[in-house]
């Protein structure tokens, strides 16, 4: 556990030494801000004390957010070499895995504190409903946390940043769309299989307030997976 | 601490990398591993590192067999191009490894402090590595290899890309820091084995072909020498034809600024007291003779060319 945390702070610092951290935060803020207070069906539409409207817009935002800083993970370790660096010290491939997933989480995190400040000022401006507000970021981190664990998988396969990203997006539009929509046009058990396994529909019970285990049990299933899959690929030192 | 390899085996695909090697290293040895691109070097010092897991046989570390990840804190690796975190500022990627290979954390600044001392790197600790030269960036590789004080020193290709002066420096590290450690290294630099390691080993298509020091392995691959010869007193042809005829010797060349003859023979001691004899009798002037011992690159290409 000691060596994933080396890990996840010097990732963390190379994201803050990069610009990427700033840029990524500034972009995320900048476009859930927008889309929350100034456009569209923002929140002074809604005319309703509730962050929902954020949390519609983060779940896009961090759609395009993960797969940004998960790309260069393992892929730009294994372009320059340096993986084989890190796995010939005492340094597990799962204590690798879990250090770079700590740090992206924790950037995740980070971004998602700054928008505290939202909360406050609807707290302010009418009665917010503080349970659904605490479980919609709690959707949103276990949301990152499966989406973190796509991004690492697609980053494992490949050492070019550019194909790690879009094998994240895809793998990501599969669980954020098609399986939904396939799901709502099938009947019966197939149809009720593919709802399950859509993201957003797990998403929304958990931003209205709803901690349900299966919500739960399916976010922690699906990030487990993929950091399986992840240690697999490494542990094949392709 | 003692490296033994027993049978070790790799392959890629259908190819096979490594081919059922053993040998031994025993402390405070320094052993060259040479071998032609794609020979195996790599392959087998990833094994040893444990970086990669062999297909079969065993890698004996100081009495302990390895398993994937048991011993690395015993083993210090400089990989092939020298991979570095470029963005990082000097001493904190060596904070970074040092943390990362279990040294306390009380202690790992004492040890970056002593480490970039011993290396060099004093007036270069606060750069970034993307802003060094390339022989510090290796002096830094180094570095981080050593961090920990290993028992065992594996550098793959350590001074590939450098000047000679820095070649230099980087060898006279290696032979500093690898007292009482048993240290491998692979080059393609011939004239540095000679200078830095005890013993070479030449690997070829995934075997080893040769094992020895320097000088057992001139004395295997002589069988034959050669004399570098310079006489006067009468027409280089007549000169020539006369060495021809002496004993044990098996054919004349010219040097290739066609001022010397080079004499091949069986036995080098025998054939220049013939020769020394020859010029007295014909009252000829010997001006130059140079026995030339086998090149290394000679042995090299010997074994790995067939």
């Amino acid at each position: 556990m000691k060596a994933s945390w080396i890990i996840a702070k010097k990732e963390l610092s190379g994201f803050f030494d990069s610009l990427v951290a700033y840029i990524l935060l500034v972009a995320f803020l900048g476009f859930s801000g927008f889309f929350t207070w100034l456009w569209g069906s923002d929140i002074f539409y809604h005319k309703q004390a509730s962050l929902d409207t954020f949390f519609n817009v983060a779940l896009w935002s961090l759609f395009f957010f993960i797969p940004a800083i998960t790309m260069r993970q393992f892929a730009e370790e294994r372009k320059t070499g340096t993986i084989e660096l890190l796995l010939t010290k005492r340094l597990t491939d799962r204590q690798l895995v879990i250090g770079k997933f700590l740090a992206c989480l924790l950037l995740v995190v980070i971004a998602l504190a700054f928008t505290l400040p939202y909360y406050v000022a609807v707290a302010r401006l009418g009665n917010i409903d503080h349970g659904s507000t605490i479980t919609g970021y709690l959707g949103l981190i276990l949301m990152s946390c499966a989406y973190i664990s796509i991004g690492l998988l697609a980053s494992s396969l490949t050492s070019n940043q550019i194909v790690a990203f879009l094998m994240a997006l895809l793998i990501g539009v599969v669980f954020q769309f098609i399986i939904g929509s396939l799901g709502a046009g099938e009947q019966g058990w197939m149809g009720s299989l593919l709802n399950d396994l859509s993201i957003p529909r797990h998403f929304e019970s958990m931003s209205r307030g709803v901690i349900d285990t299966k919500d739960v049990l399916y976010f922690l299933s699906l990030t487990f997976l993929g950091l399986m899959l992840t240690e697999l690929i490494v542990s094949k030192r392709k | 601490m003692d490296i033994l390899i027993e049978g070790l085996s790799k392959s890629y695909g259908s190819e096979k990398a490594v081919d059922n090697i053993s040998f031994e290293v025993r402390t405070g040895e320094i052993v060259g591993f040479l071998g032609p691109n794609g020979a195996g070097k790599t392959t087998t010092m990833k094994m040893i590192t444990q970086y990669l897991a062999p297909d079969s046989g065993r890698i004996i570390l100081g009495g302990k067999e390895t398993s994937l990840n048991n011993m690395r804190g015993s083993i210090g690796y400089l990989p092939e191009h020298n991979p570095l975190y470029d963005e990082m500022p000097v001493i904190d990627y060596l904070e970074f490894c040092g943390q990362l290979q279990g040294i306390p954390k009380n202690q790992v600044s004492q040890r970056v402090r002593e480490m970039v001392v011993m290396c060099g790197l004093n007036d270069e600790k606060h750069k970034k590595i993307s802003e060094l030269s390339k022989g510090f960036k290796q002096r830094v590789g180094l570095a981080q290899a050593m961090i920990h004080d290993p028992a065992i020193l594996i550098l793959d290709e350590p001074t590939t890309g450098l000047d000679p002066n820095q070649r230099v420096e980087i060898r006279d590290l290696i032979r500093k820091l690898g007292v009482h450690k048993s240290v491998i290294l692979s080059t393609h630099i011939l004239p540095e084995v000679e200078a830095t390691c005890d013993r070479i080993l030449i690997i070829n298509k995934g075997k080893i072909v040769a094992n020895g020091t320097p000088d057992s392995l001139r004395m295997q691959a002589s069988g034959k020498g050669l004399l570098l010869v310079d006489i006067e007193g009468a027409p280089r042809n007549e000169i020539q034809q006369t060495l021809q005829q002496l004993p044990g010797v098996t054919g004349i060349g010219l040097s290739a600024d066609h001022k010397l003859f080079e004499v091949e023979c069986t036995d080098s001691h025998q054939t220049s007291r013939s020769v020394y004899k020859l010029c007295v009798n014909k009252n000829w002037m010997l001006l130059q003779m140079t026995p030339v011992e086998a090149r290394l690159e000679d042995i090299f290409r010997n074994v790995t060319m067939n």
